[in-house]
């Protein structure tokens, strides 16, 4: 009827947000006065932090931490998979089997388990290889077996693998039944369902808490400098215990620390997108996207989603 | 071979102590299409899931294709079917869900093609071009790149059918395929399952569509309370049922 072209277009007064300005403004101010201490305050020495921030040691390190992590994370993960699957078998023994391993590695502490694979060799003075109760093919001493890097593996990993497997269980039960039953009745295999079918499904569910034990991990390896494992903190301590300035060591072990748990966050971000595809029919936006839409949200929200988008995003999820 | 497709004598299964099938005898011809009606809890679903052996019967005999389902005849023993064979046995067999079940993590074309490939071992060009053939056949040829929360509940359903149909079934087991539709969906999906009857497909049809049961029907079966009551020709059974409790049931659903 009309020549209008903007004739639906809505014209209103946004919601103002005063308060939003307000507590910005309470948050910029109690920043500037830390800041302002902290770099007038002698004791933190940031001339000592500069100058150990990017020191060969410090370094060897980071290095350490990350390869731990990744380690023992990927060790956890598979272990974690294989066991939450055998924990779901219908086989008795593979079920029980996996629920004691579960029940023990979660209810001890990993600074236990660590310390006790490293003194593994007083309770096992050598590992051999032969027929059980008969003769022995090889034999090793367990001190050469379990270096520092392989007992923080262990501890870690074999830890970390109850947890996931905690995780990953929630994640297959998450996915609906009829997946199983049409799989099945189209001749797939238990296994063949388990990894094409389930597994990827359940991904939505396992990615999120997994990048959170990812992040957890990465702090939990500072525990291996107990066993002389020459990562980030053993190596600050190092340091620290010959120079004596200890806070600035610290806070450059901190800096790190942050640095890395702030890379792990984006890429959590980005692999929970992409696992997001087909349970929602638009993507959900980049990282940067979204810190753009936060930043100018004083002025309008951001557009919500239609609601069925946001009940898709968790339909598979319960 | 006139013998029939799927024959099934004094079949029974519980759930612990609730007794859900007690005694199903009934014979499907090929090429026939038999329709099973009744009441909701009557059994029906799981007599299905018997056929495919998706659930193991306590006792009777079932056949398909003149072989026992979930057992192996070796002189007057008999022995149970590994996971293995069972799975084997079911590729022959395609299923199709109330509600539809698609692999939401798969588009269309690789829903299509999932089991050829993995299970039947064909290489990605020849399951490629069966399901383009296919998709073509339930009118979607366009929706192959389509992930299945995009398509409406009748193209899924089509795409569900056609996932089916590509392990080249001797069989369709159909479970109220379209009870889970909107109703100006519902005419989609009969046109597709009218077209594999007339292709000479064996179908059983667990269904709730009164008219498409007497217009496609070859036989129909009500079963209510785990037993069948009534079974005849479809326009018999529906025009001029026998049993009070086919009368009172079609009295509902008609
Ligand atoms: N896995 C199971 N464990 C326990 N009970 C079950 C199971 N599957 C089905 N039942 C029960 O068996 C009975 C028959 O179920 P079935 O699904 O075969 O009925 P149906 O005729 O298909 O009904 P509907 O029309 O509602 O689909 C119901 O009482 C149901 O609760
Ligand atoms: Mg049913």
């Amino acid at each position: 009827m009309t020549d209008h072209k903007h004739a639906d277009a809505i014209k209103a007064v946004p919601v103002r947000h005063p308060w939003r300005w307000v507590a910005t403004a309470v948050i910029v101010l109690l920043l500037a006065m830390f800041i302002n201490m902290a770099v007038t305050n002698p004791n933190f020495e940031w001339n000592v932090i500069g100058e150990y921030l990017f020191s060969s040691k410090i370094l060897e390190g980071v290095w350490a931490t990350v390869w731990i992590t990744i380690v023992a994370m990927l060790a956890g993960i598979v272990l974690g998979v294989v066991l939450s699957v055998m924990r779901l078998s219908p086989n008795p023994v593979l079920s029980n089997v996996a629920s004691g391993y579960i029940w023990f590695f979660r209810g001890t502490p990993v600074l236990v388990q660590l310390i006790f694979w490293f003194n593994l060799a007083v309770l096992v003075p050598d590992i051999s290889l032969g027929i059980p109760f008969g003769p022995t093919f090889v034999s090793w001493d367990t001190n050469s077996v379990i270096t520092p890097f392989v007992a923080a593996l262990l501890g870690l990993g074999l830890n970390e693998a109850a947890y996931m497997a905690e995780i990953s269980r929630a994640g297959i039960q998450s996915v609906d039944e009829g997946q199983v039953e049409a799989s099945s009745a189209l001749g797939m295999s238990r296994t063949k369902t388990m990894r094409r079918i389930v597994l990827p499904q359940a991904m939505r569910v396992i990615i999120p808490p997994t990048g959170n034990e990812v992040i957890s991990m990465l702090k939990t390896t500072s525990l291996v400098s107990v066993v002389a494992m020459p990562e980030l903190l053993y190596q600050t301590q190092q340091i620290y215990a010959r120079t004596y300035q200890t806070i600035p060591l610290l806070i450059v072990a901190s800096i790190w620390y942050l640095f890395l748990t702030s890379l792990l966050t984006i890429g959590q971000f980005y692999i929970e997108r992409h696992y997001g595809k087909g349970s929602t029919s638009t993507q959900a936006p980049t990282f940067l996207q979204r810190l753009r839409r936060n930043v100018f949200r004083f002025h309008s929200p951001p557009p919500t989603p239609p609601s069925s988008t946001l009940l898709d995003a968790h339909g598979g999820v319960r | 071979m006139n013998a029939p497709m799927v024959k099934s004598e004094g079949v029974h299964k519980s759930f612990g102590s609730l007794q859900v099938l007690k005694g199903i005898d009934l014979e499907v011809q090929r090429g026939e299409v038999f329709c099973l009606v009744g009441p909701s809890g009557s059994g029906k679903s799981t007599f299905l899931r018997c056929i495919n052996h998706l659930e193991k019967i306590d006792s009777g005999r079932l056949s398909v294709d003149g072989e026992l389902v979930g057992y192996r005849q070796h002189g007057d023993k008999l022995y149970e079917l590994k996971d293995r064979d069972a799975a084997k046995k079911r590729r022959e067999i395609g299923m199709v869900f109330q509600r539809f079940n698609l692999f939401p993590h798969m588009t269309v074309m690789q829903n299509v093609i999932e089991a050829p490939i993995r299970v039947r071992g064909e290489s990605a060009d020849v399951a490629r071009a069966r399901a383009v053939r296919l998709l073509d056949r339930v009118g979607l040829s366009g929706k192959a790149d389509a992930y299945p929360r995009q398509l409406s509940g009748g193209q899924q359903q089509r795409v569900a059918i056609a996932r089916a149909l590509a392990m080249e079934p001797k069989l369709m087991l159909f479970d109220e395929p379209t009870s889970a539709l909107d109703p100006e969906l519902v005419g989609e999906v009969l046109d597709v399952m009218r077209q594999l009857a007339v292709d000479g497909m064996t179908m059983i049809v667990v269904t709730h569509e009164m008219g498409f049961a007497r217009e496609v029907g070859d036989s129909l079966v009500f079963m209510d309370d785990g037993i069948v009551v009534e079974k005849g020709h479809p326009r018999d059974v529906l025009t001029n049922p026998q049993h009070e409790r086919t009368k009172a049931f079609l009295s509902k659903v008609l």
